[in-house]
């Protein structure tokens, strides 16, 4: 069952921008993210990896390591526990718990340059690092498969023992496409011969990381009760719980996830690397506390970037500028292990365009390299810049108008997605709408300098967003100040975005909130923040506490007033009744003789989030001696619902923004012969720095989500997408080639000019 | 290491206007000598390869990455981290101009951007846009696309 709402649009708190409950903590450095852990008796781990990409272990020595000084323990995959050939929920996306464990420390193989190999604890950070360093390993080296085209020839070797692929229903040994799937509507074959012009490109791009500043951290303590507590960088303590438990075949009850604060995730921190590793470490050394602390390059090649790969695309349009049919095959980057982001890639292709006759089939492709994970709307920024592509290419071709032509065939309520959902209300046309009558759009290129050149592009995609389960506490104190737990990693503001919609519900100022994120054994199970669900889903959780609290102070109201509690009305945060009234934070100091404090909790669980849109607009200039791109110009214009706080909803746009124009001009895993990322360190692997962008601009739009009181959409995933395709039509239009690779580096344009 | 370590070098600082007696592992970072011999744990670890800024602090004055330090290099000589900006008086206008201007997401780069856009207005009172993101280019953030830590770095000034 779904719930729909006619939405509010009076808001007293909702709206405005209080600065986050958590500020002063992260401005004074006060706050205590995952490194910063200490506990008495602290001692450090640290891991071996694998040099090569692809080699059999052939014998591991760890005798050095364990003989060496200040050495506690050392671990191999061995000292893991048999799991089964079980599947997990771990939030944005499956962990089969095998294949999760071989991921976290490798059994049999090694499947990329850095897979976990051995660990050890220590003394201390740099014992640790030197006895890792000690323990020998005789590898058999096989060839590396880097690419999809590789991984996918006739006879090319299986990464994944025994791995047997479903391929549209047929079971298939020997591959290493692990799944091939189809959504079909109607006859594509049909519609093309039908259509006035038929467009087909394939376009490729390279793996990205997500990025995040804060590498990846865990400590734990396994007491000698079998008590086990963790600390961990992570989206979703409860999803450490559920991971750590399945992996290590421990009861969920007996693994305490303590909150810390979380430096970037993006959708990599959904997966855990570490925490059962300094979980086993902890035992071996007879519950010692044991930290492990990633160093960077490792986590660039052993944690879990967005695939790369290469997508087919053919659409069939009509002079009248509407589309007849469009077809797909999207080939994803798995990476070490199955599971890429090419469900949700499928989902996303067609999203904003309302077809006819469509055809999507996706390619889940293992390669050596490291099992790929969530990141920002996974496998949607991918499969924007593929259709944009060739709609912009269609464009030209007909001479059409980029936004009219959008509009022409944008989805809206009712239209059917390529996988067949069917779209409730949607905000792509009031968008498109936006973009249209933007200053941006209506304002003139602008003469660039001479030597160089400029462009402007445009694109618009889609993300569907996350719903899933949620937990929020609230507690009313005599002061009349509220107490408010709930289970969501706060990673921009969203302690804050949460209790402004339960302060919007009591009338109470958000600043008389104190909202805390407590452990796995102090609140009800919430998913990880990502998929743009926590303002959302966890907002909806303390929306439903907030509505039951009221239903309980009115029974207070009744009683201190001696009346019935269908006589007391509750409006604007003041109860009243037969003339009598008390605004709620007076009464929070009078409950006692009506039972004492009062609470309230409440659990969600959605399975639907609405949707969200973006469409953007970016002018560039081309240096055309040296092939080098600014961004002069930028809009990110975005259906978000209602922005709840819209100084936070801001920043996710901007955020998503740059983040999506690194990847479309700069940012590869640079892949070397034998499998290894060559540019493993934030010096090579060039992500945008201040001196790289402009200021980017934003125009909000809110058409309400009919799935939420206050009409909230998830917002922090679909900016990522559009600048891909965006940035790569702006240098088309700059330099009149089209650009069918990402990154459009420096080197690409050259090249592409000397054509 | 352990035992056939080298022995520790003798180091007297001033923290944040505090002076510390320190024995520091010949080969340990000014950055780790601040989380896990002082306990200062507001200076982040980002990369430890002198990329990302995050471990910004300011050594006499001038801005360094303190993973690139060793903290037997800062014997004599005044170390200012972000735990020292703010005073019993309030915070630093830079810290509030980051609250107020949602300058921060996650948070982790914040401390390091705050210790380099001080070191910038310290000298020079009122830097361009142009200038700021210069300024600012050794810092890395991945949640905010700079937009509003320069805008906060523009509030502070006025
Ligand atoms: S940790 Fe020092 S620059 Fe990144
Ligand atoms: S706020 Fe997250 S890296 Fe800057």
């Amino acid at each position: 069952m779904v719930a729909t709402y006619d939405t509010k649009t009076d808001y007293k708190v909702i709206g405005n921008s209080p600065i986050r409950h958590d500020g002063v903590d992260k401005v004074t450095g006060r706050a205590i993210y995952g490194g910063d852990v200490k506990a008495p008796g602290l001692i450090w781990g640290d891991v071996l990896r694998s040099p090569h990409a692809h080699a059999r272990i052939k014998s591991i020595d760890t005798s050095a390591a364990e003989a060496m000084d200040g050495v506690f323990a050392v671990l191999t995959h061995g000292d893991f526990p048999q799991t089964d050939d079980k599947t997990i929920d771990a939030g944005e996306g499956t962990v089969n718990l095998r294949r999760g464990q071989s991921n976290v420390m490798a059994d049999k193989k090694v499947h990329y340059k850095g897979h976990v190999v051995a660990a050890v604890a220590a003394v201390d950070r740099n014992t640790a690092q030197v006895a890792a360093q000690a323990i020998k390993v005789e590898y058999e080296v096989l060839p590396a498969i880097s690419d999809v085209d590789a991984a996918m020839a006739e006879g090319a070797p299986q990464i994944l023992d025994g791995l047997v692929g479903d391929h549209l229903g047929e079971s298939v040994e020997n591959t290493n496409v692990a799944r091939v799937f189809r959504h079909e509507f109607g006859n594509v074959d049909d519609a093309f011969a039908n259509s006035d012009l038929v467009i087909e490109r394939t376009v490729s791009m390279s793996m990205v990381h997500q990025g995040y500043i804060e590498p990846h951290n865990a400590t734990a303590i396994w007491g000698q009760d079998d008590n086990l507590t963790v600390w961990s960088s992570t989206q979703g303590s409860f999803g450490v719980r559920s991971q750590v438990a399945g992996l290590l075949h421990h009861p969920e009850s007996k693994i305490k996830v303590n909150y810390v604060e979380i430096g970037g995730g993006f959708g990599g921190k959904t997966v855990v690397y570490l925490a059962p590793i300094a979980a086993l470490l902890s035992r071996k050394a007879g519950g010692r506390p044991v930290k492990l602390v990633m160093d960077r390059s490792s986590v660039f090649e052993a944690t879990g970037p967005a695939p790369g790969g290469k997508i087919r695309m053919k659409i069939g349009v009509n002079k009248d500028g509407k589309i007849q049919a469009a077809d797909t095959d999207l080939m994803l980057e798995a990476g070490g292990f199955p599971g890429s982001a090419v469900g949700a890639a499928a989902i996303c292709v067609f999203a904003c365009y309302n077809l006819p006759v469509s055809r999507i089939t996706g390619y889940d492709v293992l390669v050596n390299k490291p099992k790929s994970a969530a990141y920002r709307a996974p496998g949607s920024p991918q499969a924007s810049f593929a259709i944009e592509t060739v709609i912009d290419e269609i464009c030209d071709e007909l001479g059409f108008d980029k936004i009219q032509f959008r509009l022409d065939n944008a989805a809206h309520e009712g239209t059917r997605r390529g996988d067949g959902v069917q779209f409730i209300r949607v905000g792509l046309e009031e968008c498109l709408v936006a973009a249209k009558e933007s200053d941006h759009w209506n304002s003139p290129l602008g003469d660039a300098p001479a030597g160089k050149k400029r462009g402007r592009g445009i694109a618009s995609a889609y993300w569907m967003n996350g719903g899933g389960k949620s937990t929020c506490d609230l507690m009313l104190q005599d002061d009349g100040t509220v107490m408010l737990n709930e289970g969501s990693a706060d990673i921009g503001g969203t302690r804050t975005s949460i209790a402004m919609q339960a302060a919007e519900v009591l009338g109470i100022p958000v600043e008389d909130f104190h909202p805390s994120i407590p452990d796995t054994e102090s609140i009800g199970f919430t998913g990880v923040t990502g998929g743009s669900r926590t303002t959302y889903t966890t907002g909806l959780a303390a929306y439903n506490a907030a509505q039951k609290l009221v239903v309980e102070l009115k029974s207070r109201v009744a009683d201190l007033w001696e009346t019935e509690a269908s006589n007391v009305e509750f409006a604007d945060g003041v109860f009243s009744a037969n003339g009598d009234s008390i605004g709620i934070q007076e009464l929070a100091g009078k409950l006692d003789p009506t039972g004492g404090p009062a609470t309230a909790t409440a659990s969600v669980n959605l399975a639907e989030a609405g949707n969200a849109y973006g469409v953007q607009i970016c002018d560039l200039e081309v240096d055309l001696e040296t092939g080098k791109t600014d961004v002069v110009r930028y809009t990110a214009i975005q259906d978000v619902g209602k922005a709840v706080h819209p100084q936070y909803a801001e920043g996710q746009i901007q955020g998503g923004v740059v983040q999506g124009l690194g990847w479309a001009l700069n940012e590869e895993y640079f892949i070397t012969d034998d499998g290894a990322m060559a540019n493993r360190s934030f010096l090579d692997y060039r992500m945008p720095t201040s001196l790289d962008m402009p200021m980017i601009d934003t125009i909000m739009v809110e058409v309400p989500n009919p799935l939420h009181p206050y009409g909230v959409r998830g917002i922090g995933e679909v900016p990522i997408c559009p600048p891909l395709s965006a940035a790569a039509q702006a240098i088309k239009e700059a330099v009149g080639k089209p650009f069918y690779e990402l990154p459009v580096k420096p080197g690409r344009i050259l090249e592409a000019q000397n054509d | 290491m352990t035992t056939n370590s080298p022995s520790k070098v003798h180091v007297t600082t001033t923290i944040n206007g505090q002076q510390h007696e320190l024995l520091v592992p010949p080969y340990m970072s000014l950055l780790d000598t601040l989380r896990e011999l002082i306990g200062l744990t507001g200076t982040k670890e980002g990369c430890l390869d002198g990329n990302c800024g995050a471990c910004t602090v300011s050594v006499d004055g001038r801005i360094v990455d303190s993973c690139l330090v060793l903290g037997a290099e800062v014997n004599g000589k005044n170390v200012n981290t972000v735990e020292g900006m703010a005073t019993p008086e309030g915070l630093h206008p830079l810290q509030q101009a980051f609250l107020e201007e949602a300058a921060l997401q996650c948070g982790i780069c914040t401390p390091g951007f705050l210790v380099a856009a001080k070191g910038l207005l310290d000298n020079e009172p009122s830097p361009s846009e142009g200038r700021i993101r210069h300024w600012l280019a050794g810092n890395l953030c991945r949640c905010t696309g700079y937009d509003k830590i320069v805008r906060a770095v523009q509030k502070a000034i006025d």
